[in-house]
C-alpha cells in the first residue's frame, strides 16, 4: 500500500504540477498557504477531478492514469471516486445530517464492520446521536471511523483540524495522532497550519502557487526553510520543556525561559517566532525576563529579511532585517546578546 | 420588540395602506362565513353534487399530486445539477405555468393532447383513448398547473445543498443512484415535503385549466371549484358550504406547512 502519484492538471489560470510518494505507515503534509492548489489535490486524490497528465497509484492499482504509461494494459485509466477506496475526513467533516453516528459510520463500510470502528474510536456512548448533536472533535472522531470502515488504502485527511477553536485543537490533534498511527496505509495531511504538519507528519511536501518549493522532514523544513512563506509561517522555533511557576525547564537545552502564564504546570510545546527574538551588542536594559549571551552560528538572507542561527546554549532561529544584520555587524562566530519577552513565549500543553 | 430593543414605530401612511391590504383579505372570508346556511349544512354537504366533486377533487388532487412528484423531482434534479445547453429555457418553460392564465394552459393541452390535438388524434387513432372530458383529462390538468411549484421548490433546495455531502458519500463507495435515495433526498426532505403539499393544494383548487380541458360534468370532471361555480347560479347555499370545505382545507395546509416544515428548513 503505497501511493504514488505525479498530478499535473490546468484548470482556468491555475496550473498544478505535484509529485507525492507515502510509504505505509506513514504520514506526509501537504503544506501551504490558502489557494496553493491544495483542495484540487484532494480532488484529483479522490478522482472529482481527472488529471491531464501524469498518474495516481495506489498499492500498485492505476488510479487515474490519462496516457497509459504507468499502467501494463498501456491504456488511459480513470477510477470513480468509489471504487477507488481513498478514505477522506473533509475539512468540514460532511458528517450526513439525518443519519446517527452509527450510520455514518455504516453508511460505506463492509456489513458488520461499523461496530467494530464504533468501539475503536471510542464512540459508543454518541452512536444513537445525530451529527448536530456532537461536538467538533467528535465530529472529528466519527469522519475519521466513517473514513477507516471503508478499509481504505489511503488515509486523506481535508483541513482536519481547521474547523475546530483554538481551545479544543491540541487535544484533539493528540487524539487524531493516535488514531494515525493505528493505520497501516499511507496517510496524506493537507494543511495550512506548520503546527499540524510537524506534530502529525513524518514528511512535508511544501505547496505554494501549485507546485512543491520544498520537501524534508518537519525538523529540516523548519530549520532551513526554503521560501518567505515558510520562514514566515512554518520557521517557527518549537521545543518541549516542563513548566512551573512560568518557568520552563527545556528538555534538550541546559536552559530556562521565563513565560507570562504562571498557571501552567507540566509538560509542554514552546513556541518562539524568530520575529519575537531580539539582538543586542551588550547585555539588555529594561524588562525582557529571556536575555542571554551567545554566538552567531549562522547567517542566511530570506528575501527581505535575514536569519540567523543561534549558537549554544540556546539554538534558536532570529529574523531581523538586513540593515539590522549590518547595524550589529554580525558574523559567523560574532558574540551577541538575545532576548525575548516573556509574553512572546507561545505554550502548548503536551502529555507526551 | 428586535434584536437592539427597540422597535422602531410604524409610518401612519404605512400601517394605514397594510390595513386596506389585511381588509382585502379578511373581509371575504368574514363574508362568506357570514352567509353560512349553518343549520343545513350537513345535508349541504352530503348531496351528490358535493360527494361527487368532493371524491373526485381528492382522487385527482392527490394523483397529480404524485405525478408531479414522480416526474418533477428528476427534473428538479437535472434543472439544478445538469449541465447541459438550453437549461435555462428549460426552466422558463417549467416555470411558465405559474404566471400563464390556466384557461391557456387548458387550451394549451387540448390543442395538444384534444381528439384534434397533434398527439391526441394520434393516440385517438391507435387505442380510441380521449383525454379530455375524462378524469385523466383533470389529472393532466392539474399536474399542468400543480408540477411547477414541486419542481421550484424541489430545485431551489438542490441548488443549496452542499454537494460536498455526495461527494463525500461516492468516496465511501456509493453509487449514484444510492446517493440520490440516501443522501440527496433525506437532506432535502423538508423541501421535498413542502413541495408536494404546495402542488397538492394548487391542483385542489385548479379551475380554468380543468374546465377548458376537461369540461366539467358532474361525477366525471366537476372538481369543487366546478362545483362552486355551478352553484353560485343554482344554488347559492351550496356554493357557500363547498367555499368553506376548501378554506377550511386550504387553512389546514397552510399551518401544517408552516409549523411543521417551514420553521425547519
Amino acid at each position: 500500500m503505497t501511493l504514488d502519484a505525479e498530478i499535473r492538471l490546468v484548470r482556468d489560470d491555475f496550473a498544478l504540477d505535484i509529485e507525492l510518494q507515502i510509504a505505509p505507515g506513514t504520514t506526509t503534509a501537504l503544506l501551504g498557504p490558502n489557494g496553493a492548489g491544495k483542495s484540487t489535490v484532494v480532488d484529483a486524490l479522490s478522482g472529482l477531478l481527472p488529471i491531464d497528465q501524469g498518474h495516481i497509484k495506489l498499492a500498485g492499482r492505476a488510479l487515474d492514469d490519462p496516457t497509459g504509461h504507468a499502467n501494463d494494459s498501456g491504456k488511459a485509466v480513470f477510477v470513480l471516486p468509489r471504487h477507488r477506496r481513498i478514505g477522506v475526513v473533509f475539512q468540514r467533516y460532511l458528517l450526513f445530517d439525518h443519519l446517527s453516528v452509527a450510520g455514518n459510520i455504516g453508511f460505506g463500510a463492509h456489513t458488520g464492520s461499523a461496530g467494530a470502528w464504533i468501539s475503536r474510536l471510542g464512540l459508543e456512548a454518541l452512536a444513537h446521536r445525530f451529527p448536530r448533536d456532537l461536538s467538533g472533535g467528535e465530529a472529528q472522531r466519527v469522519a475519521l471511523a466513517r473514513a477507516f470502515a471503508i478499509e481504505p488504502e489511503l488515509l486523506l485527511l481535508d483541513e482536519p483540524l481547521a474547523a475546530l477553536d483554538v481551545s479544543t485543537r491540541s487535544a484533539t490533534r493528540r487524539t487524531l495522532a493516535r488514531h494515525l498511527a493505528n493505520y497501516a496505509g499511507p496517510r496524506l495531511l493537507i494543511t495550512h497550519d506548520p503546527t499540524d504538519a510537524f506534530l502529525l507528519a513524518d514528511q512535508i511536501v511544501v505547496i505554494e502557487n501549485g507546485r512543491p518549493t520544498q520537501l524534508g522532514t518537519p525538523d529540516q523544513i523548519r530549520q532551513r526553510p526554503a521560501t518567505p512563506w515558510i520562514s514566515a509561517l512554518a520557521g517557527t522555533n518549537l521545543m518541549r520543556g516542563i513548566i512551573s511557576d512560568g518557568s520552563i525547564k527545556l528538555d534538550d537545552h541546559d536552559f530556562v525561559l521565563a513565560a507570562a502564564d504562571r498557571t501552567l504546570n507540566g509538560a509542554v510545546l514552546v513556541t518562539v517566532h524568530p520575529n519575537a527574538v531580539a539582538l543586542h551588542e551588550a547585555q539588555p536594559h529594561g524588562s525582557p525576563r529571556n536575555a542571554w549571551r551567545t554566538t552567531v552560528a549562522a547567517i542566511e538572507p530570506l528575501g527581505d529579511t535575514t536569519r540567523i542561527s543561534l549558537g549554544a546554549p540556546l539554538p534558536i532561529m532570529v529574523d531581523i532585517t538586513p540593515a539590522s544584520t549590518a547595524a550589529l555587524g554580525l558574523r559567523v562566530g560574532s558574540p551577541i546578546w538575545a532576548s525575548v519577552k516573556a509574553t512572546e513565549v507561545g505554550l502548548t500543553p503536551s502529555d507526551d | 420588540m428586535n434584536r437592539n430593543g427597540v422597535t422602531p414605530r410604524a409610518p401612519w401612511q404605512l400601517v394605514g395602506l397594510a390595513l386596506v391590504a389585511a381588509a382585502l383579505f379578511v373581509i371575504p372570508i368574514v363574508g362568506l362565513f357570514s352567509r353560512a346556511p349553518w343549520r343545513r349544512l350537513p345535508k349541504l354537504l352530503a348531496s351528490d353534487l358535493v360527494t361527487d366533486a368532493l371524491t373526485l377533487s381528492l382522487v385527482t388532487s392527490i394523483v397529480a399530486a404524485a405525478l408531479a412528484t414522480v416526474f418533477g423531482v428528476p427534473l428538479a434534479w437535472l434543472l439544478a445539477r445538469g449541465t447541459f445547453r438550453g437549461r435555462g429555457l428549460l426552466r422558463a418553460v417549467v416555470t411558465l405555468p405559474m404566471v400563464l392564465p390556466p384557461v391557456v394552459g387548458g387550451a394549451a393541452l387540448l390543442f395538444a393532447l384534444g381528439r384534434r390535438g397533434i398527439i391526441g388524434e394520434t393516440i385517438d387513432n391507435l387505442t380510441g383513448f380521449v383525454l379530455p372530458f375524462s378524469i385523466w383529462g383533470v389529472i393532466i390538468a392539474n399536474v399542468f398547473v400543480a408540477m411547477p411549484f414541486l419542481v421550484i421548490t424541489v430545485e431551489s433546495a438542490l441548488a443549496n445543498l452542499d454537494p460536498g455531502y455526495e461527494r463525500a458519500a461516492s468516496t465511501l463507495g456509493a453509487s449514484p443512484l444510492r446517493i440520490f435515495w440516501r443522501v440527496t433526498m433525506p437532506m432535502i426532505a423538508p423541501s421535498l415535503r413542502a413541495g408536494i403539499v404546495l402542488a397538492w393544494a394548487r391542483a385542489l383548487g385548479e379551475f380554468g385549466a380543468t374546465v377548458t380541458f376537461a369540461g366539467n360534468l358532474q361525477g366525471r370532471t366537476q372538481t369543487l371549484p366546478l362545483a362552486v361555480y355551478v352553484s353560485l347560479e343554482s344554488d347559492r347555499d351550496s356554493a357557500i358550504a363547498i367555499s368553506m370545505v376548501l378554506i377550511v382545507v386550504s387553512m389546514t395546509v397552510l399551518v401544517v406547512l408552516r409549523d411543521r416544515w417551514w420553521s425547519r428548513t
